[in-house]
């Protein structure tokens, strides 16, 4: 399949929008679309599944949470049982009341600080990273739709042209 | 147009005729022009604080924290006093991020960036003061459960000292993620729009190669609700862990229930109020006034007397109790706190948490910046107070009195206050001229809702 790409410049989020619903409406693939804040109803439009990260968020959080009843079971009960201020240290339910403060603790720490290092790696969001962006007005005020020409560049074009774009460049896509 | 339907009764959050490209313009401003001399000679105070500051703590480390004012009986004083001062303002900032997100109050995008700067600045300065306290800096990790030479030895889990380890470094670090999260496309629009490579080099390092593509920003609102969903029990539970280091003591006047949450409504009151001082400020000098405008002074300055009316019900609420519990030690240290040789310091916290901001019931006062100011500033007195006053006036008469005594502050003391604060400015200062001090890309996708001209577009009958 050729890499080559209609780069389609809007300079309005709701004349995008309605770009967006006349290109899937034609059936032509949209391959990326670039804003500078996040347009609502975009990823509905384009068709994006919704993202899972919510999901991996809980995941994460419950994953602290065991880390944590297991840190403190270990620490407090299994390794060194001590007789702090008489409190019971004989099993971890009866121990427990204590912990819940750093049960919490662990639980947040862990589903924000996993789930933002899954959003960086899913993104590709890192230091040293190089943005690819096509134009650098993507960040500012314009609005960039990458459709994929499959043998049928001046039709699209064309079709484009009359969706409200206000720039048209044809670019390969590495 | 329809789909940015805002009721006409909301009042613009952007005033002016602004576009996007405008937005861009004024919030990358302060970031591309030069300091001007005001700028310079705050930084130059701030850094002179924060070196004396720097002095005092090594001088503290030193020679032992024996240089300051504390004795036998008051163990705890202006160290700690400090320390829950900071860690208190820094709850506005996650308040205003996270809380707001989450009732979906569009106001808080022209000044969330900024109070969650704030926020992770002066937690910084909060956790300088319990390492300090340690005396032996040196031995800091201890409080973190390593595997060590004594094999067994762990950290104590029912301590709630060892619960605020936790709960400080897991609010500071989540504050700094999620603060730092939000700026990623802000960076990157001061990255494309950058001239000299230098600054592309490090607008480019810091914006992680943001994009903006569309899943990307559907990720990154998803995780910025996520994150605002965990940051809003997080920091409830940051200032009730800080509260337990006194509830869960035996002290009379500490060994309180209503602790949590007065500790809590406490630490927002003096958040917004340092949030108002900051940013009546900084709206001025960076040209601001048209995203941070008169009506989010208003609405913080409606915060403020909201909580500091709680505050002031749970200091009521307090010496009711004490006296009906009709344990005498109870009663004692109230009556001490408000009578005894520490009744200034109560006074000054009575008269600046709950009677000056019931000035804020006024329409006229309260959208009056300079008086948002004055009271901004009175509000962070009154709270330094009121820590002072828990703290120290509960301690000073021990059970036995025979070691009853008074406690004054050393020029040590007084010197590492100032440097904390100098050393708060210094960071604000820089992230003033370098950071973006508004989240530009959420505040862009309220234009068309919120702002003034496309509200006067839309309403356009009205007037």
């Amino acid at each position: 399949m050729s890499n080559k790409v209609v780069q389609a410049m809007y300079n309005d989020d709701d004349i995008l929008m309605d770009a967006v619903k006349e290109v899937r409406a034609a059936n032509y693939h949209i391959e990326e679309v670039y804003t500078p804040f996040p347009v609502h109803g975009l990823d509905k439009a384009m068709g994006l599944k919704g993202t899972r990260i919510a999901i991996t968020a809980f995941m994460y959080g419950c994953v602290g949470l065991v880390f944590s009843v297991w840190m403190m079971d270990y620490m407090m009960i299994k390794d060194w049982p001590q007789d702090i201020g008489g409190k019971p240290s004989f099993t971890f339910i009866q121990n427990m009341p204590a912990f819940v403060p750093i049960m919490f603790e662990m639980t947040v720490f862990f589903a924000a600080h996993l789930m933002v290092i899954t959003f960086y790696m899913r993104s590709r969001l890192w230091p040293f990273k190089e943005a690819e962006n096509p134009d650098p007005r993507t960040t500012d005020d314009m609005f960039v739709m990458e459709v994929i020409i499959d043998g049928n560049e001046d039709e699209l074009i064309a079709f484009l042209e009359k969706t409200g774009t206000v720039e048209i460049k044809v670019t390969e896509k590495h | 147009m329809s789909s940015h339907y805002e009721a006409p009764i909301r009042r613009p959050l952007i005033i002016g005729d602004k576009n996007y490209h405008d937005i861009s313009v004024d919030v990358a401003a302060p970031v591309e022009g030069k300091a001007n001399k005001l700028w310079w000679t705050a930084f130059s105070i701030a850094l002179i604080a924060f070196l004396w500051g720097i002095g005092c703590i090594v001088y503290t480390i030193g020679t032992g924290i024996g240089v300051w004012g504390l004795n036998k009986t008051v163990g705890w004083a202006w160290d700690i006093t400090n320390f829950v001062w900071w860690v208190g303002i820094g709850h506005a900032g996650t308040l205003i991020s996270a809380v707001l997100l989450l009732f979906r109050q569009k106001w808080r995008m022209g000044i969330n960036r900024s109070a969650e700067a704030m926020t992770i600045f002066s937690v910084i300065q909060a956790g300088l003061f319990p390492v300090i306290h340690m005396g032996r800096v040196w031995n800091a990790h201890f409080v973190l459960p390593l595997p060590n030479q004594f094999g067994t030895l762990w950290t104590n889990f029912n301590s709630p000292l060892l619960w605020d380890v936790f709960a400080i470094s897991t609010y500071l670090s989540v504050s700094l993620v999620f603060w730092w999260t939000g700026l990623l496309p802000d960076f990157a629009m001061l990255r494309d729009r950058a001239i000299r490579p230098f600054q592309k080099k490090i607008y480019g390092l810091l914006s992680f190669g943001w994009t903006g593509r569309a899943k990307d920003w559907q990720r990154f609102e998803e995780v910025s609700l996520v994150l605002a969903g965990l940051a809003t029990p997080l920091v409830l539970s940051v200032h009730t862990i800080v509260s337990f280091d006194f509830a869960t003591s035996v002290i009379p006047g500490w060994h309180t229930t209503i602790f949590p949450p007065y500790f809590v409504a406490g630490a927002v009151f003096s958040g917004f109020a340092m949030v108002n001082t900051l940013l009546i400020i900084m709206r001025k000098v960076s040209n601001l006034e048209a995203y941070i405008t008169k009506q989010h002074i208003e609405l913080m300055n409606i915060v403020i007397m909201i909580t500091g009316s709680i505050v002031g019900c749970a200091y009521i609420t307090e010496l009711f109790i004490a006296w009906y519990s009709g344990v005498e030690y109870e009663q004692y240290a109230f009556l001490n706190r408000a009578t005894g040789p520490y009744w200034w310091a109560y006074l000054f916290m009575m008269s600046c948490n709950v009677f000056s901001p019931q000035f804020m019931w006024f329409k006229r006062l309260r959208t009056s910046i300079t008086f948002s100011f004055i009271i901004s500033i009175v509000v962070n007195i009154g709270m330094w107070f009121e820590r002072f006053v828990i703290i120290v006036t509960s301690l000073h008469r021990d059970y036995l009195p025979s070691s009853w005594t008074m406690f004054s502050p050393t020029f040590v003391d007084i010197g590492i206050f100032i440097g904390t604060i100098g050393f708060f400015f210094v960071l604000f200062l820089l992230y003033a001229r370098t950071f973006p001090v508004i989240a530009q890309a959420e505040v862009k996708s309220i234009l068309k809702a919120s702002g003034e001209k496309y509200k006067k577009l839309r309403d356009g009958n009205h007037e």
